[in-house]
């Protein structure tokens, strides 16, 4: 195991760049013009840290997710996981890392397969990695999310939105990951299942030692679970702050903006 | 919170047992065809040319549905003729299917290079006549069986492979694919187990489809005569034999003619229920 | 007597739940309601009744929706079309999915003016430059002629307002408009339509799941639960004190970035237990029908 780098932070960002190809532009021979998405990101994760990355559409928020997790492939910079340099690993080489780093995603009607029960889906990945005991494994994620056991035989689409994203949250912590990244995971939700589903996390962070990246447009959501914070706009990192200092003393323009943008649930907030 | 697709009735049932029930009779039909049949399909009787059908006026026991001008018993033909087409729509359907099906399935889901060389190949496919294609295939390999159902499957893959193409791209940009992947999944798995599973559905209705367009493209080679060798029995043939006697003897010309529209109809119709049948996002 | 005002009306789904139960709530003219609640509380479900605009499957069952004077619900269907095309809009919730990606977007604008109001073209097109001008769209004249694809999320949802605005409807049913914005996007979009509301003296029904959103723009509220109205109430005294615990368990778990250490608090159970008991009690008054 690599113990040795327990003192360096678990992800490790530099110089990060990602562009997409224009395929609407692309012209009948040659390549087609690239769209930079992430320009120059560097930052580091720290192991037990629960960062918040936030952003409006087209910030590059959930690119930057997806890069983390190798989903796609950067086009220059370095990511290093956990003193392991996986900028550029080849699929094959990235599996067995997998299930340290896990994700749970926005929308959980689709990233759950409509076709298969929820066992099944929280079992795949288990079976995938060797695991023993998968059954119980199974239950056991189960309970961790609050659902009962009998939940395993049912379909996603039998579920509300508020289950189905414990069901995400559940196949996520099952393999025993040592990062997760939560993208968007409580913007579907409405205001209940959201507290319901963001105090689970938290207590869950608690008990399991989880890393956390959660990616939101709300930053609201993210001030309630996360210690730092980071600022994306436009494919950069406009600021990256511990969140007390964050919300009292916002540096950047943009932060400015967007925390004043945010209408309080409160008739006196100075908000014009 | 229950998802609106729950709720939506179901009126499968009457429509799945109908086509069903069809090809179900159909398939016996050609199974048993020398058996049931009530004469030698191939045998002339020049004396007994253009018998009308069992309730006509002139009718003859032991020819049901009359006979063409060559005294052969339409219904022993049409029951001959529904091995051929069962045959066709089989092995012709299933084929197609799995030739489109991998090759859509590998464009759509692997993207870059392999969609680049699967897609440009199915627009030069599609580019040429079929008819001509077809043509020009049994001219070469020469007329039988094996002509056909390989003509069928040169020229139809492409309806496969553009349709399954298109639904493993939505598939392939949906979060459980992603996830899958997340889960250390290789490309190949996920396809099979996240994708293949999810675009089933649309593969049984094209299948269906596709065996009743085999059914139509085999009539339509043995109307130009293409086909097997003219004298055995098919509602292709029947149907181009029966044109030219219509006005003398309708019943040469009608009897395949509605088999043939009854089990085009049916396949079609069977996949739309199965498709209802199997989902378990609709059931 | 108010401007529009909904008598205790209730919808189903065909061979299904109430979908809205016994709803009562008034709309002076020039005001603005919200329409609050969590998902499938029925919220969206009162503007369609109003507009005209149910999906097939449900239908109204009871009750009586006045708007300016006449119950809507007791026309015939042609006059009824007329009088909501003539004195009612939408601004709908997607603006990518509103707005038809094949035309351009003048006729889109003018098409109510001209077809419903029957507006000379000419003054139909002055009047849509006119509004893109209000919704601080510059360059109107070249917007006019683009097509929806050509033009920023934000910029569409402007359209939207102003096409909502074209035909000076007395009521505007906004149906979440915001939702799909950016929080800097919205704050621009909600005082746009708060700013044309005041000038036009336009009543809205505002529809949203947002309470912050509500204190911005509404002077009064309603807060929905299963199709039921459980609390209605001005805006300022709703925040300062809400009557319902329903009401104030929904607050509760709306985040608030102001303040970290106040612990979010889903809907207690117990709450829920009593909201559905006033919704099994309101129903078991209805079932004779």
């Amino acid at each position: 195991m690599p113990g040795g780098h327990m003192d360096k932070p678990l992800f490790q960002i530099e110089n990060l760049h990602l562009s997409l190809a224009d395929m609407t532009r692309k012209p009948l021979l040659g390549p087609a013009p690239r769209i930079p998405i992430l320009r120059g990101l560097s930052f580091s994760i720290a192991r037990g840290e629960v960062l918040g990355i936030v952003g409006g559409s087209g910030s590059g928020k959930s690119t930057l997710g997806r890069t983390l997790l190798r989903l796609l492939e950067p086009s220059c910079g370095t990511i290093h996981f956990d003193g392991q340099d996986i900028t550029h690993l080849p699929e094959p080489a990235l599996r067995p890392l997998r299930p340290r780093m896990q994700m749970i995603f926005q929308d959980p009607m689709s990233s759950l397969n409509p076709r298969r029960r929820i066992g099944a889906i929280i079992a795949a990945p288990l079976h995938l990695h060797g695991f023993s005991g998968i059954p119980a494994r199974v239950d056991q994620a189960l309970d961790q999310v609050g659902l009962p056991r009998a939940f395993r035989h049912r379909y996603p689409h039998e579920l509300s939105g508020g289950q189905r994203q414990r069901i995400g949250i559940a196949r996520a912590i099952a393999l025993n990951p040592a990062f997760i990244l939560a993208d968007e995971i409580v913007s579907g939700l409405d205001v209940s299942s959201q507290a319901q589903v963001l105090n689970l996390l938290e207590s869950l962070v608690k008990d399991l030692g989880l890393t956390l990246a959660f990616i939101s447009h709300d930053l609201s959501v993210i001030r309630r679970l996360c210690s730092r914070i980071i600022v994306l706009h436009r494919g950069e990192i406009v600021e990256n702050a511990p969140a007390t200092q964050l919300f009292a003393h916002p540096q950047a323009d943009y932060t400015r903006e967007l925390l004043s943008a945010i209408p309080l649930p409160d008739p006196d907030q100075v908000w014009v | 919170m229950v998802d609106g697709r729950s709720m939506v009735k179901r009126r499968t049932g009457l429509r799945l047992w109908l086509s069903g029930g069809w090809i179900m009779l159909l398939v016996l039909a050609a199974l048993l065809a020398p058996w049931i049949s009530p004469q030698d399909p191939l045998a002339q009787d020049l004396f007994m040319g253009r018998l009308p059908p069992f309730w006509a006026a002139g009718a003859e026991p032991g020819y049901p549905l009359g006979t063409d001008s060559l005294g052969r018993d339409v219904l022993s033909r049409m029951l001959h003729g529904a091995r051929i087409a069962v045959l066709v729509a089989l092995i012709a359907g299933i084929c197609t299917g799995i030739i489109g099906a991998t090759l859509g399935l590998i464009a759509g889901y692997f993207r870059g290079w392999p969609d680049l060389v699967i897609s440009r190949l199915i627009d030069i496919w599609m580019a040429f006549p079929p008819v001509l294609f077809a043509i020009l295939l049994v001219a070469v390999v020469g007329p039988g069986l094996t002509s056909i159902i390989l003509a069928i499957v040169i020229i139809d893959w492409t309806r496969f492979a553009r349709v399954i193409r298109a639904e493993a791209m939505a598939q392939g940009a949906m979060d459980y694919t992603a996830s899958a992947r997340v889960a250390g999944q290789s490309r190949i798995g996920t396809m099979l187990t996240e994708i293949l599973p999810n675009v089933l559905p649309t593969i049984v209705v094209l299948l269906t489809l596709e065996m009743g367009i085999a059914v139509i493209v085999e009539a339509i080679l043995s109307f130009v005569n293409l086909s097997i060798s003219t004298d055995d029995p098919t509602w292709g043939g029947m149907i181009a034999e029966g044109r030219a006697s219509v006005h003398q003897a309708w019943w040469v010309l009608v009897f395949p003619l509605v088999a043939l529209f009854l089990t085009v109809l049916s396949f079609s119709q069977l996949g739309e229920g199965l498709k209802d049948r199997f989902d378990p996002v609709l059931r | 007597m108010s401007f529009l005002s909904i008598r205790n009306l209730s919808a189903v789904l065909e061979g299904g739940p109430r979908l809205l139960r016994s709803v009562s709530l008034d709309l002076a003219a020039g005001e603005v309601r919200g329409l609050v609640g969590e998902s499938g509380a029925g919220k969206s479900m009162i503007g369609k009744a109003i507009l005209g605009t149910l999906p097939r499957a449900v239908s109204i069952v009871e009750g009586e929706i006045w708007l300016d004077g006449v119950d809507l619900l007791r026309l015939p269907p042609a006059r009824r079309r007329q009088i909501i095309g003539a004195s009612a809009a939408l601004i709908p919730q997607d603006p990518l999915t509103a707005l038809n990606p094949s035309r351009r977007i003048g006729p889109q604008i003018t098409d109510r003016l001209v077809h419903i109001l029957g507006w000379p073209r000419a003054r139909a097109e002055a009047r849509a430059l006119d509004l893109l001008a209000e919704v601080q769209i510059d360059n109107a004249p070249r917007v006019l002629r683009s097509y929806p694809h050509e033009l920023s999320g934000g910029m569409r949802q402007r359209i939207l307002i102003a096409a909502a605005f074209a035909a000076e409807p007395k009521l505007i049913v906004a149906d979440e408009p915001t939702t799909a914005l950016d929080v800097t996007v919205q704050k621009q979009i909600l005082r746009l339509i708060k700013g044309m509301q005041e000038r036009h003296s336009t009543a809205i029904l505002f529809v949203t799941h947002d309470l912050g959103v509500v204190s911005k723009v509404c002077d009064h509220l309603s807060v929905l639960y299963q199709g039921k109205v459980v609390e209605d109430a001005p805006m300022r005294r709703f925040f300062a004190a809400p009557a319902h615990p329903y009401a104030r368990a929904l607050l509760a778990a709306t985040p608030q970035y102001t303040d970290p250490e106040g612990s979010l608090l889903p809907v207690p159970d117990a709450v829920i237990a009593q909201v559905r008991a006033e919704v099994a009690k309101a129903d078991a008054g209805w079932s004779h029908g």
